[in-house]
């Protein structure tokens, strides 16, 4: 890599964006709409001196990260819907012995085996931790090829900071479209010490990573500092993108590809002279709900998704019953379209 | 005067949770005497499942980490990639390594991982109550096969150790037994076989062990042991198996 802007697909640029964010470890298991990025790192990643390993299954990929990581790692794996739901388990336990980690889901069509068409299915599983347990992962929507690549190396520095897991959720479209890429190349952040790693006891007392605390009352002591630290991570990572707010009488809400689709639809309505603004979450955990404050009660919420309402929810909760919250959704193959958009807001218009 | 006999450096001295006359607390030891007498506790990790074990970290002084159950190798080969310096060993009971793990063992073992692998076979499930383990004979009364078990319904003992043991990856299997003083002596020089492949870079190294479980066996310890000579070494023969 040497080019400053190149072009390249959002699968591929997350992989690059991941390398350069100092990542030294990779496992992963095929599975379409994700297979760009799990072929970029089998290439690239030994040539930076890391580790690549194609796993016998899912499960093993996130119990490799997990060791990975353990071990002291910048750690990373990838698939798309049906893979992560196995991934679960190693998610959970990555989650309760606090490593750091960046697990990208590159969502299609559910449930079950679905399809490979793009979706945005997976929300509540993204945001409301996934697998058992009192948890939650930093959940990071890019919109672009371009964001894949930034936020990819926003979220190894988060997962670090915070010893927590980090997903990277977009859908197949983000994935598999190609967009001109700058690079931002010899930009990594100064690695943090990790004196929890196992690296053998040399010169300590003895490491343990665990998320086993059987004795009475210990869980809940650790669980209650595992909500502390999403406390410290709601008020201050909260992100989000707001576009022509202030006038607005109807506020279209979506997140990652589907945002772009309502760009569009908010421009044409803009031009028609409608009053429309558009809120894109960039994280969805934490929900940007400070994006919605102060609740304007004239205001209507039209919440647009490639669901069939996941996101909307949460939307409903950041305006508390103050505001009127429409949704416009469509999953399985189909995509509101900026015409479906139109009309919609019309309505509430 | 020599000593010659003392608490190996890499176990804390501490009475373990175990029930009388299990197996885990031997090989613990074992496991910390070879580490000790091959000077690598300063850079060992091991590697702890879930099963009667799962805390085998509160009683080995070296780094440890926990896997969820079945993904100890997983987790290890991982380790071992990122840190190829250090030495890096599993230590899974049956159901662990031969019923939920298969596939991580398995493709572990098949990558030719540069790891060592301490097996537990004690034939049940001992942490949650005495179940049918993949290791369990036939004809043995478990939780779950309250009639003993029976091939038609339930299969064959799973003889995970000849399985591997036909892999290009793997460079040692042995199966030991706890049945007699001597064979804990020469269970702990396949152990520190197993440790020193690795030191080696030979690959996969496993040692099976036939642990008692006197609890879920219904017998008394001696009794076990007893149990272990005349009734399981027939299924599951001593050796090197490669």
């Amino acid at each position: 890599m040497v080019k400053k802007r190149i072009l390249i697909s959002g699968n591929e640029a997350i992989a690059e964006g991941a390398i350069q964010a100092g990542c030294n470890f990779y496992a992963g298991y095929p599975i379409t709409p994700q297979n760009e990025l799990i072929a970029y790192m089998a290439k690239y990643m030994p040539l930076s001196g890391g580790v690549f390993i194609q796993a016998e299954s899912e499960l093993a990929a996130i119990n490799m990260v997990y060791g990975a990581s353990a071990a002291g790692a910048r750690a990373m794996t990838s698939s798309s819907s049906p893979g992560i739901s196995l991934k679960q388990e190693g998610i959970s336990y990555i989650s309760g012995s606090q490593l750091p980690a960046v697990i990208v889901n590159i969502m299609r069509g559910g449930p079950g085996l679905g399809n490979i068409a793009p979706a945005q299915s997976d929300y509540f599983q993204a945001t409301r931790g996934g697998g058992h347990g009192d948890y939650h992962l930093i959940v990071l929507a890019p919109a672009s090829v371009q964001e894949a690549y930034d936020l990819t190396q926003t979220g190894f520095y988060l997962a670090d900071k915070y010893r927590i897991a980090v997903m990277i959720l977009g859908d197949g479209i983000l994935g598999q479209m190609m967009e001109p890429l700058k690079l931002s190349v010899g930009k990594i952040k100064a690695p943090i010490l990790k004196p929890w790693a196992l690296t053998g006891c040399k010169g300590r007392k003895p490491n343990i990573v665990k998320s086993f605390f059987l004795r009475e009352g210990d869980l809940e002591k650790f669980n209650l500092k595992l909500q502390k630290n999403y406390e410290i991570i709601r008020k201050k990572e909260a992100r989000y993108e707001g576009l022509l707010l202030d006038d607005a009488k109807v506020i279209l809400v979506a997140y990652g590809t589907m945002a772009r689709i309502a760009k569009s639809a908010l421009n044409k309505l803009r031009l028609a002279g409608k009053k429309v603004g558009l809120i894109r979450p960039i994280s969805l955990w934490p929900f940007p709900e400070k994006a919605f404050q102060p609740i304007n009660k004239k205001v209507k919420y039209l919440v647009v998704e490639m669901s069939y309402g996941q996101m909307v929810e949460d939307v409903r909760l950041a305006v508390n019953g103050y505001a009127q919250v429409d949704f416009l959704g469509r999953s399985g193959g189909g995509i509101p379209s900026e015409d479906e958009i139109i009309t919609r807001v019309d309505k509430l218009i | 005067m020599e000593k010659i006999f003392a608490h190996p450096e890499a176990l804390y001295d501490l009475t373990t949770h175990y029930c009388p006359g299990c197996g885990h607390g031997i090989a613990h030891r074992l496991v910390a005497e070879v580490v000790d007498e091959l000077g690598i506790r300063e850079k060992t990790i091991g590697i702890a499942p879930v099963g009667c074990a799962v805390v085998a970290y509160d009683y080995w002084k070296f780094d440890c980490s926990e896997a969820a159950h079945g993904r100890a190798l997983a987790v290890a080969t991982a380790i071992k990639r990122v840190r190829p310096q250090n030495i890096v060993f599993t230590y899974q009971g049956d159901g662990d390594l031969a019923a939920i793990g298969t596939n991580e063992t398995i493709h572990a073992a098949n990558r030719g991982e540069n790891l060592t692998v301490i097996f537990i076979n004690n034939a049940v499930y001992g942490m949650t109550g005495g179940q049918m383990a993949p290791t369990t004979l036939l004809g043995q009364k478990t939780s779950t096969t309250i009639n003993g078990r029976q091939r038609e319904k339930h299969g064959y003992p799973l003889k995970i150790s000849e399985i591997l043991a036909l892999l290009p990856g793997v460079c040692y299997v042995e199966r030991v037994s706890f049945h007699s003083p001597q064979g804990v002596l020469r269970a702990k020089q396949a152990i520190k076989q197993g440790f020193k492949n690795q030191m080696d870079n030979l690959g996969f190294s496993l040692i099976e062990v036939l642990s008692p479980c006197p609890t879920y066996w219904g017998l008394s310890p001696k009794g076990s042991l007893d149990w272990i000579k005349d009734v399981m070494q027939k299924e599951f023969p001593l050796g090197r198996i490669k």
